[in-house]
């Protein structure tokens, strides 16, 4: 099983950025993912910046993934995402139905990212006849509907599993943090900048709920799979996901890596919960609220 | 411009018939739909009655299928599929890749709409669909400005229809994964967002709390009106403020922009409100029919009665209304 650093979610200092793909370069990571996912006007790397830490990457033996915008609105993000699938020197997920159409258009295989909805084996199969290499699972749904689309799953297509993250849970024309700082998209100061792991949105109780990312809602839960690792295995999947939060990200690789690697993953999850922000949740991959903690035993869940 | 109503029941078919729909779409009562409410929706006889007296008076009906099933769950969409179909229905609006590949395959001649709930908002979106499906009309999500809406009828393959009333999603549709963080279900995998069964009303010293599976969605002191929990329409803190974070209770109403909505080409209008009363679907077909037979008529001079708005606004989530991502400012 591999493991792969998903595109990173939030808006990073150009440095922080840099920095970040160095480390990931000497990671146990297999396979990077790179790329602004979120909002087209986080423009601090500029798409040839995105190819040179691509080559850099490649060169230290990784795979690399372009990811492309998840929401579009503008015909400039149309011409943006239309220039990024001619570049053929990196594969492409695509993370919205323009870019499958797009990259299908011109005979390239490619990955759906998790904002895909993929979710029974009629789907996965067209997709499969269009080009489809690898899809990550959408979050949404549990181990059952995993274990139904990988008996019967296309030859020649990977299966990539969300495995460590804040939930990418919506998207919106609205930008929430501008909002929250009372502006206008239009005139947004790029707040984003101010949050390197989104803002935190709670209850009128004080429960820590959701995190406010630009245009996007996350969980203020950092879901993690750690214990179903050898479930995972066993189902056949090929890779699991990692997604960047501001510090800890390789210390959690390192334990997920482990994981990959026993059967007995309780004493790893001990360590890897203290290094998320505001605790676990893991409910979406035994069939319940995404917010809930399932503990236990995998076959207990 | 046609107007697309929506219908939960068939006192509600015959309410959007009566007042001047030009199309009524229904679910059947299970979770094919994204209105999988109880009490709500179609079968059988019922269903039956409604295509009959909406053919008899000369309008359309849609049959919305447009949940995404799961792989254990595929024959009933298939059959709801085929159910439509055999009963000669105008049309199919869909959102699943499967569905509509198993739908395009099986009944090559009957007309497929592509459901908002598909999340597409770009004209090479809409080719995928109309390329792999032979879709024949895609309704957008409520994203978009209307310079982007017109951008986009510009370079579509097919028409386009866009929601003019009604409850707002604020975010893109089938795309939205709130309510199954909270609660297990969403409009994807359930036909429905923030469900009633997970909703709690709780009195408290000083008001009312509103919760949904336990996560406190809003509290409303005494004499405050309390809504129904809708997860994306609560009261939050972020940083130092409590407040509307994701969106007020409010609903879209574009009659200020029906005339811009003609002039850049936009071939249906669409009211939200399966879940909503006969009353609701009579008044609000009743005011769009007018406003649009307005527009038509005479788009220069056409102005918004203020009998019109207010009909709405008293129809409207908390009183209120608002043209959502149409008008820029918004966002």
């Amino acid at each position: 099983m591999k493991l792969s650093i998903g595109p990173i979610q939030y808006f990073w200092e150009r440095q922080q950025v840099l920095e970040f793909y160095q480390q990931a370069a000497t990671s146990s990571a297999e396979i990077i993912y790179l790329g602004e996912v979120i909002c087209s006007k986080r423009r601090l790397l500029t798409t040839d910046d995105w190819l040179a830490i691509g080559m850099e990457l490649r060169q230290a033996g990784k795979e690399v993934v372009l990811s492309s915008l998840t929401l579009l609105e503008a015909a400039s993000e149309l011409s943006a995402l239309k220039k990024l699938c001619r570049n053929d020197t990196f594969m492409i997920e695509a993370n919205d139905t323009s870019a499958i159409q797009l990259l299908s258009d011109a005979g390239r295989d490619f990955v759906t990212g998790p904002a895909i909805n993929i979710y029974n084996q009629r789907s996965l199969q067209l997709l499969a006849r269009k080009g489809l290499k690898r899809w990550v699972l959408p979050v949404e749904l549990g181990l059952d509907t995993l274990e139904d689309l990988q008996a019967r799953r296309p030859l020649g297509v990977e299966t990539e599993v969300f495995a460590l993250g804040r939930l990418p849970l919506a998207y919106s024309a609205r930008c929430y943090t501008a909002r929250s700082h009372n502006l206008p998209k239009d005139d947004c100061q790029f707040k984003c900048l101010d949050y390197p792991d989104g803002r935190m949105l709670k209850t009128r109780e004080d429960q820590a709920f959701l995190i406010l990312n630009g245009i996007q809602t996350q969980s203020a839960l950092t879901h993690q799979v750690l214990r179903l690792v050898p479930e995972l295995k066993a189902l056949g999947v090929d890779v699991l996901r990692i997604s960047p939060q501001s510090e800890d990200t390789f210390r959690i690789i390192d334990i997920f890596d482990a994981a990959r690697r026993t059967r007995h993953t309780a004493p790893l999850e001990e360590a890897l919960v203290k290094l998320l922000p505001l605790g676990a949740c893991n409910g979406y991959l035994v069939q319940q609220a995404g917010m809930n903690y399932a503990s236990g035993a995998a076959d207990d869940l | 411009m046609e107007l697309v109503c929506p219908a939960g029941n068939l006192p509600s078919l015959k309410a959007a018939v009566d007042n001047g729909a030009d199309a009524v779409y229904v679910g059947f009562k299970d979770d094919t739909n994204a209105r999988h409410f109880a009490g709500l929706n179609f079968s059988g006889r019922t269903f039956e009655k409604a295509i009959q007296y909406a053919r008899d008076r000369g309008r359309k009906v849609f049959v919305a299928i447009n949940t995404f099933p799961q792989p254990w769950g595929f024959d009933r969409w298939q059959s709801a599929v085929d159910r439509a179909a055999d009963h000669g229905v105008d049309a199919l609006i869909l959102a699943d890749m499967g569905v509509l590949d198993y739908a395009s395959t099986r009944w090559p001649r009957l007309r497929l709409h592509l459901s908002v709930q598909a999340s597409v908002t770009t004209a090479e979106g809409i080719r995928f669909y109309y390329e792999n499906f032979g879709i024949r009309r895609v309704v957008l999500p409520r994203v978009l400005s209307v310079n982007q809406v017109a951008h986009v009828i510009k370079e579509s393959p097919v028409p386009v229809e866009v929601f003019g009333f009604g409850s707002l999603c604020v975010m893109v549709e089938g795309r939205c994964l709130l309510s199954s963080y909270a609660t297990g279900r969403s409009p994807n995998t359930y036909g429905a967002c923030s469900p009633a069964s997970h909703v709690r009303w709780e009195e408290t010293g000083d008001g009312t709390n509103t919760r949904l599976n336990g996560v406190l969605i809003d509290h409303y002191g005494e004499g405050e009106k309390a809504g129904y929990p809708t997860l994306c329409k609560g009261r939050f803190q972020v940083g130092e403020h409590t407040f509307y974070a994701l969106e007020e209770p409010t609903s879209l109403n574009t009659l200020s922009i029906l005339p811009k909505l003609k002039q850049i080409g936009v071939r249906a209008v669409k009211v939200e409100g399966r879940q909503r009363s006969p009353a609701y679907v009579a008044q609000v077909t009743a005011v769009m029919r007018a406003a649009i037979d307005h527009c038509m008529q005479d788009p220069q001079g056409y102005r918004p009665q203020e009998r019109w708005m207010q009909e709405l606004s008293n129809v409207s989530e908390g009183s209120q209304t608002t043209l959502g991502a149409y008008h820029r400012p918004w966002q």
